[in-house]
């Protein structure tokens, strides 16, 4: 699963988060590298969406670094920060598609402002990308006219539109059945291994998790920091696993052995 | 429970508490159907039992409502997850109040620096605005805007002749309402009946669009495309006020002075001619001129509450009713004010 020769993407050290003086999350550090499909897991509230933001460029970290490549993230300038989120595309949670354009508009924004394309050729790519996304033939309609599931996909779609190097996924299988979510997950793999983009996922669904995930970090809302790192499915096996990630991973089973059959 | 009917919630939860109770002992008889209230009641009584360290025993009870108790104490609570509310003393909650207002001023003029470099950058020709979203924006809050503008300001100079004219007929200087009219509806009236307008149509839609946008993370959206949500969604709002509400302004003004000359006319029976002689001689051009001063002024207002609000908008569907609110009450208070203080360097400036 694991790339021959890892190149590191996104490094973070010692990043503290917090709101004020409520710290979220303290020490956290880990290596995203290129082709990751890279998981952030821990249970509701503990800060996973958090984490994403200060990933994006949203939200600046109390303490600590964020490197892309040679790019201190936030020690830099706002400029660098959008030159370098330019490189990467986002799915939020609910899709946060812009209400007031098609799909088509949505998809096609981002291509308007930062290439030099033609309309009929970013019409071509809009549709190229929604395609990708199973959403062929839906360039004219609005966000309010799709279901939850279109509407992610269609934010997936919207996230590839200027071929960026990483993915950031907020629970992209949140709110969809299982048939889709299998489908999101598939896509999600046929892009890694196709277009060789990175993947940094926030999700709490463990069939997900555990199908496309090859690294991942754990975070404990007890102790405000990290429980785990590395690939999900080794956890499960590791009997050195911290308890609380093992519940995490088993579904609250007290004892290893329910899922992956240790 | 014997014979006798059972006594009340309140006396056999009180009974708990006496020191002659050894333990806690739950069953039931005859017990029907059952819902949750069954069910507070048990867990005030074990609460009870347990404040007092008293052995419960619940393996009477009928299966189902064992396994809900159990369960209702199965998570403890957890520790400082209770929120207490304690009510500042009464100068303390005054002091911050008064604390917050510095902050609110500041992230207030923030705003107005980020809409000023914005629209440096348009001026540049490097800002992320597109003319679609302009021209939109325009055709709302100006089109759209004619038929209301039109009643409302008609109206106003009909009342504004009505006053005026009951005063004036007692010196037969009926005459003069065409100036009285004329001179109030251009100066300042057709500005602030447009901004009022305005402020209660555009500056609560900008405030409830943006605050939704906010809602549904299209904002963050925005800026993680490293597209600057101030170029794309306040700088064409601005524009198009800051445009618009003049342009609405000079057809407020003739709406107005038409309603004075319609009570001229028709009840205080002057000549059409007259009336409209009177106006033009009686109201220098300068007043227009004023009206738009004031008018673009207010433009600007309404378009910077509103989205600021929008902006500063929480993430939850009440929060977007409160920056509604907030932007209207602000654009309105923001209007008066401006009014008094452009009146004031009008009158310094005698003119």
């Amino acid at each position: 699963m694991s790339t021959p020769s890892p190149s590191p993407c996104i490094e973070v050290s010692d990043l503290t988060i917090a709101y004020g003086s409520f710290v979220l999350m303290h020490d956290v550090a880990f290596t995203i590298n290129r082709g990751d499909v890279f998981i952030i897991m821990g249970g509701s509230g503990c800060g996973k969406s958090t984490l994403l933001r200060v990933l994006m460029g949203l939200k600046s970290p109390a303490a600590g670094k964020v490197r892309y490549g040679d790019v201190d993230f936030w020690g830099g300038a706002e400029e660098q920060r959008q030159a370098t989120m330019r490189r990467a595309g986002v799915l939020f949670q609910g899709g946060a598609l812009w209400s007031s354009m098609t799909l088509a508009e949505n998809v096609g924004l981002p291509l308007q402002q930062y290439t030099r394309l033609s309309p009929e050729e970013i019409r071509e790519q809009a549709s190229l990308k929604l395609a990708l996304a199973g959403l062929a033939g839906f360039e004219e309609y609005y966000p309010s006219e799709i279901s939850g599931g279109m509407r992610k996909r269609a934010g997936l779609a919207r996230a590839l539109a200027l071929d960026p190097e990483i993915l950031f996924l907020d629970e992209p299988s949140a709110g969809l059945d299982p048939v889709s979510a299998r489908l999101l997950d598939d896509l999600i793999l046929e892009l890694r291994d196709t277009l060789d983009k990175t993947f940094v996922v926030v999700t709490h669904d463990l069939a997900s998790l555990f199908a496309i995930g090859n690294n991942s970090v754990f975070l404990d809302a007890a102790t405000r920091t990290m429980g785990a790192r590395g690939n999900p499915t080794e956890l499960l096996h590791n009997p050195d696993t911290n308890p609380t990630v093992l519940r995490f991973l088993t579904r609250g089973g007290s004892d290893e052995g329910k899922e992956g059959g240790v | 429970m014997g014979d006798s009917s059972p006594p009340d919630a309140e006396t056999a939860l009180a009974g708990i508490d006496d020191a002659n109770v050894r333990e806690l002992r739950l069953e039931t008889a005859e017990l029907g159907t059952w819902d949750t209230s069954l069910l507070v009641f048990l867990v005030q009584a074990v609460k009870r039992a347990r404040a007092r360290s008293l052995p419960v025993h619940d393996d009477r009870l009928p299966d189902g409502v064992r396994r809900l108790l159990q369960l209702a104490f199965a998570v403890p609570p957890k520790e400082g997850s209770q929120r207490t509310h304690t009510r500042l003393p009464f100068f303390a909650s005054v002091g911050t109040i008064a604390l917050s207002v510095p902050k609110s001023i500041r992230s207030c003029l923030e705003f107005i620096g980020e809409v000023t470099l914005s629209t440096g950058r348009l001026l540049a020709g490097r800002a992320d605005i597109r003319g679609r979203d302009v021209f939109g924006a325009m055709q709302e809050c100006g089109v759209q805007a004619l038929p209301i503008v039109a009643l409302t300001s008609m109206l106003f100079g009909l009342i504004l002749a009505f006053v005026g004219a009951v005063q004036l007929t007692q010196f037969g200087a009926q005459i003069y309402v065409a100036g009285l009219v004329g001179i109030g509806m251009l100066r300042v009236m057709g500005a602030i009946m447009v901004g009022v307008v305005m402020a209660g149509r555009m500056g609560a839609s900008y405030a409830a669009l943006i605050g939704t946008m906010q809602v549904n993370e299209e904002v963050d959206a925005l800026s993680t495309f490293g597209l600057s949500p101030i170029d794309f969604l306040v700088l064409p709002r601005v524009l198009a006020l800051t445009v618009m509400v003049p342009l609405l302004t000079l057809y407020a003004d003739f709406m107005g002075v038409l309603g004075g000359f319609l009570v001229g006319v028709f009840m205080l029976g002057l000549h059409p001619l007259e009336y409209w002689n009177a106006t033009i001689q009686m109201v220098p051009f300068k007043h227009v001129v004023i009206g738009l001063v004031y008018s673009t002024v207010f433009g600007m207002i309404i378009a910077l509450s509103g989205c600021y609000q929008g902006m500063h908008c929480g993430r939850s569907a009440a929060a977007v009713g409160t920056a509604t609110t907030a932007a209207v009450v602000n654009a309105i208070v923001g209007i008066i004010v401006a009014t008094a203080i452009i009146t004031i360097i009008c009158n310094i400036l005698n003119i």
